[in-house]
């Protein structure tokens, strides 16, 4: 199935690109636990900033916690700067109902209050059960409901997509 | 089958370390890690406990214990209520299950419990609904499973892990549900060498089976150790003559700078309060560049934080 989904290094590189023109030199990218923290990483040596990366981990604002519970590996939020009045480039590795997204920006606002935050994501599965659409998406594609896409990474650091 | 686990190992009370898997305490360890930065930020709350009701039922007086739990379940964005029930209904002949069951139906989720009578956060726990959590915030003589677990989280912030350590606890074993809870807690979780050490009168007959070297001096007890846990003197819990005097105690059992130089040079210092100074310990050792007895009090309110958000949670697969 891996075939069916372009190369996740290449969508990045486009994802940069299309991020490139819109970022002012203090935009501070925050990319979500753990796939689009490491997209995140990536945008962040492409563009070249010179802000510090964040990380962010939404367990403790997610809306299933009374069904679900905690998720077992819990990582710490690591936002070394003071957002206050920044722009933020939130960055996610797949949109799809729009909750976490929702989470992110809950906490978000828990550290400060940011002049704007952007949405960028590596695909976006264009099946939203909020109102929360990208401002800059690597991919745009309608999977069934019953399948997942995932990211992962090899022990070379490299990023690759699977449909399961 | 043990009380505090459900069928499938989720915690759904914590009453005493003792039976606890060492996965589900270091679970806990992790989890309070990640609440460490939400006392650090702008807006230091999380809403994962938004709409519960949290009762912190106090039969017994405390400060900082019911306090620090009070704020760690304000920062979850909890409800709280307190209840010292001293000065309550129990002075009126309540029995405890229907001070219980009343509160139970003001739909409280969970009840933080401190009794001066062993088993009784137990108690109530077999006698509750099943959605409700139980925490044992020190029951008699038994145990305080929190305060062992944040002294296990301090260990591990300034020692990095457990398994080439050796830790000393010093002083009135007997009386100590806390010296319990830490033995448990350590063991579990693989530290080598935990010894106490105390004059013979303040030890438990049998401590030794709980995996423990026992000391009856000092210079011997806490030489080469990296972790000096001191007691409270439990002079509100003893009864007949135990001791000669606090001073000479203090003398034979104090911790002053010459003892503590018989431990290594980079041990610290713990001590779970509220402190007796110049009984169990010399001021100078307690204010000292070895002491981290107040970071044991910021670490127990991210700990108190992970055990209500666990227990709170839904089942976690």
């Amino acid at each position: 199935m891996h075939a069916s989904l372009p190369d996740a290094d290449t969508l990045i590189r486009q994802l940069a690109d299309a991020i490139a023109p819109t970022l002012t030199p203090d935009t501070l990218i925050v990319g979500i636990h753990t796939g689009g923290a490491w997209v995140a990483e990536r945008l962040h040596a492409l563009l070249q900033s010179t802000t510090p990366l964040g990380t962010l981990d939404i367990s403790f604002y997610r809306d299933d916690f009374s069904r679900i519970g905690l998720h077992p590996q819990v990582k710490p939020s690591n936002l070394p700067f003071d957002l206050e009045n920044r722009d933020i480039l939130l960055v996610d590795d797949v949109l799809h109902s729009g909750r976490t997204v929702r989470a992110a920006m809950n906490e978000l606002f828990d550290y400060g209050r940011p002049a704007s935050i952007r949405l960028a994501v590596l695909v976006d599965r264009n099946d939203h059960e909020l109102p929360i659409r990208p401002d800059f998406a690597g991919l745009t594609i309608t999977v069934p409901d019953n399948q997942n896409i995932n990211l992962s990474r090899l022990d070379d650091g490299h990023l690759t997509l699977s449909l399961a | 089958m043990n009380p505090q686990l459900t069928e499938d190992g989720r915690l759904c009370h914590l009453l005493s370390i003792d039976g606890l898997p060492r996965a589900i305490l270091t679970q806990i360890l992790d989890t309070a890690e990640s609440f460490m930065d939400v006392g650090e930020r702008e807006v230091k709350k999380v809403p994962l406990l938004r709409g519960k009701s949290i009762f912190n039922l106090f039969f017994e007086p405390s400060t900082r214990t019911r306090t620090t739990f009070e704020i760690a379940a304000k920062r979850l964005s909890a409800d709280v209520v307190n209840l010292n029930i001293s000065t309550s209904s129990q002075t009126k002949g309540e029995a405890i299950l229907d001070t219980v069951d009343n509160l139970a139906a003001m739909h409280a989720d969970m009840f933080i419990v401190r009794h001066s009578q062993s088993g009784a956060a137990h108690f109530i726990a077999r006698n509750v609904a099943p959605h409700i959590s139980v925490i044992n915030a020190g029951d008699g003589r038994h145990a305080h499973p929190t305060q062992g677990l944040l002294d296990m989280f301090t260990i591990r912030r300034f020692k990095g892990d457990f398994h080439n350590l050796t830790v000393a606890i010093v002083g009135d074993v007997l009386h100590s549900r806390v010296a319990r809870s830490q033995i448990h807690a350590l063991t579990t979780l693989g530290v080598p060498e935990v010894r106490v050490i105390g004059p013979k009168t303040l030890m438990p007959t049998g401590v030794e089976q709980m995996g423990v070297k026992v000391f009856h001096d000092m210079e011997t007890g806490l030489r080469g150790c990296d972790v000096v846990i001191m007691l409270r003197l439990q002079n509100e819990r003893m009864k007949g003559a135990l001791l000669p005097s606090t001073q000479e105690y203090f003398k034979f059992f104090g911790l002053t700078p010459e003892k503590l130089a018989f431990a290594k040079p980079d041990a610290i210092v713990m001590h779970p309060g509220p402190m007796n100074r110049g009984v169990e310990i010399a001021s100078e050792v307690a204010d000292g560049p070895q002491s981290v007895i107040l970071p044991q009090v910021t670490y127990g309110i991210a700990v108190r934080m992970a055990v209500m958000a666990l227990l709170a949670g839904g089942t976690t697969t």
